[in-house]
């Protein structure tokens, strides 16, 4: 319990690390977003293009 | 190294093109004046909101002063190169002999002084209604003419830069804003500490000197971002 | 070397080899957070002037070192991008841009709490590092704006270049000038980070930290430089090919 209030500094403290936290996971996150729909853009590109041959 | 001749060149290049803004200026006043009534205007507004007394007023007028000017400069630099690019002008200017560094220094010579000098002449008659001693006003005076220098040059950049693009000011605005904040710092802070009676040397000889470091790199980085925007 | 180089920054070989790279800078990179939180918020001794609040700077001095440290490659690959005409710098350029962004954001919002129980206020205007990242948040808008702006990929590269070198040359002006503006007026006392004086156990974890965040900022800057150069070359024939042998 003592580890959790911090001192009394607690909600300050585990919001930083929060946060530290989330902008990595949002950063892993976009960035695999947008190879994803970059790569399911093209492949359906591809895929069209050989259905018209 | 370079020959007389490409000195003339340049030089006259330079004063060509900005002899030629200045008379395209003069048929249209509303491009000068327009930023002026702007200043004037934003300078209002802070009495309105601020409240009526002196020594407020005082005490925000030069911070004012230059916010406001600092806004007017913004205003009149889309216009910058926005008619060259849209009759062609810009292209001749591209394949001029003259180097394309030169015909931009011309350009913004020709921009401060339809936008710069104009707000460091009007700016004594809205420091009066700020209650500013004569001694202070002369100093913000001597800001606005370095500072408003870097702003043109640093300006030029952002406006050759979004040139061709639609969404003109706003974009432009987020472009210079952040890199113009040394001369608003120093500018303001300056003339605020003359009107605390401290010294004033250190922040005249940063405007002066970043006036001269734009003045070095700023028309060849217009020119780079005119030929990209142009392509 | 300087095959290597070329070699390295010709895409397709880029694309290939990226999630090796990835996987070598994530793993150790993540192993070094997590011993420099545990440490931090466990091991570190109580800061005695600031108690237990101390321990946001593990987080902070990371994001602020790296919000920096992002505009640096960004300004340096655009140039190599603008001079050299490589491609693969430019898109280091565009993928490194809102990775710095966030990273600002993150110092930013971990020195206004920090701020809090020290100064009593979420914003103190008088710190010039607090106002500095602000100013540099809004460079990165500023560039990503420019480039949001203009549809051409190629031109939009060369003109957020500018741009970039542009700010490069006055990101040091601007501390420069803030530091001055906040050493005008007395604003209440702050308190150093760091310094010599800093216990070994306080050092190490911070240590751990700022390298383990840089580590894994290498691992995030390669996997949106990976996405980045997939766009860019999706009309290419390498990428048709590794699309339809059902390659990642």
């Amino acid at each position: 319990m003592d580890a959790l209030s911090m001192g009394g500094y607690g909600a300050y403290v585990w919001t930083c690390y929060a946060l530290g936290a989330g902008v990595l996971v949002v950063c892993e996150w976009r960035a695999r977003l947008r190879h994803r729909r970059v790569y399911r853009e093209i492949e359906v590109r591809i895929k069209a293009l050989g259905d018209n041959q | 190294m370079m020959s007389e001749e490409d000195t003339v060149g340049m030089t006259s290049g330079i004063l060509g093109v900005a002899r030629r803004d200045l008379l395209l200026a003069w048929k249209r006043p509303g491009d000068i004046l327009n930023p002026l009534f702007f200043f004037a205007m934003v300078a209002a507004l802070f009495p309105l909101a601020i409240g009526p007394s002196p020594e407020q007023l005082q005490f925000s007028g030069p911070a004012v002063m230059w916010v406001a000017a600092l806004l007017a400069m913004l205003l009149s630099l889309n216009s910058l190169f926005l008619s060259d690019f849209e009759d062609g002008s810009l292209d001749q200017m591209l394949v001029s002999p003259v180097p394309l560094s030169a015909l931009a220094l011309g350009k913004t010579l020709s921009h401060w002084l339809t936008s710069g000098l104009p707000l460091v002449i009007v700016s004594p008659v809205v420091a009066i209604t700020f209650q500013m001693p004569f001694a202070v006003t002369g100093y913000l005076m001597v800001t606005l003419l370095l500072g408003t220098i870097s702003l043109s040059l640093l300006g030029s950049i952002g406006a050759a830069l979004t040139v061709g693009l639609h969404r003109g000011t706003a974009l432009l605005s987020l472009l210079i804003l952040p890199l113009a904040m040394p001369v608003l710092i120093f500018g303001a802070r300056t003339v605020s500490l003359v009107a605390a009676g401290d010294g004033v040397a250190g922040g005249l000889y940063f405007l002066a000197a970043y006036a001269v470091l734009t003045l070095s790199f700023a028309p060849f980085a217009t020119a780079a971002a005119l030929r990209i925007s142009n392509e | 070397m300087w095959k290597f180089i070329h070699q390295l920054a010709s895409p397709p070989h880029f694309y290939r080899i990226a999630p090796a790279f990835i996987r070598w800078l994530a793993v150790p990179g993540l192993l070094l957070i997590a011993y420099g939180t545990y440490a931090g918020l466990f091991v570190a001794p109580m800061d005695y002037q600031q108690g237990d609040a101390f321990r946001i700077i593990y987080i902070h001095v990371p994001s602020a070192y790296l919000s920096m440290m992002a505009y640096m490659i960004m300004a340096v690959s655009a140039g190599i991008g603008l001079i050299w005409r490589i491609k693969l710098s430019h898109a280091v350029a565009a993928a490194a841009a809102p990775l710095g962004a966030w990273f600002t954001f993150l110092a930013l919002a971990t020195g206004s709490i920090w701020g809090k129980p020290m100064w009593g206020t979420w914003w103190e205007w008088g710190d010039p590092r607090l106002t500095s990242e602000l100013i540099m948040l809004f460079l990165y808008f500023g560039y990503m704006a420019l480039r949001g702006a203009i549809d051409d990929t190629a031109k939009a590269d060369k003109a957020s270049a500018v741009l970039a070198l542009v700010g490069a040359v006055n990101v040091p002006i601007i501390h420069f000038s803030v530091e001055w503006w906040s050493s005008l007026h007395q604003g209440p006392t702050i308190i150093k980070e760091g310094g010599p004086a800093m216990d070994a156990a306080m050092l190490y974890p911070l240590l751990a930290m700022i390298l383990g965040f840089t580590l894994v900022f290498g691992a995030l800057l390669l996997r949106r430089v990976r996405a980045e150069v997939l766009y860019r070359e999706r009309r290419t024939r390498w990428v048709k090919e590794m699309i339809l042998a059902g390659g990642n």
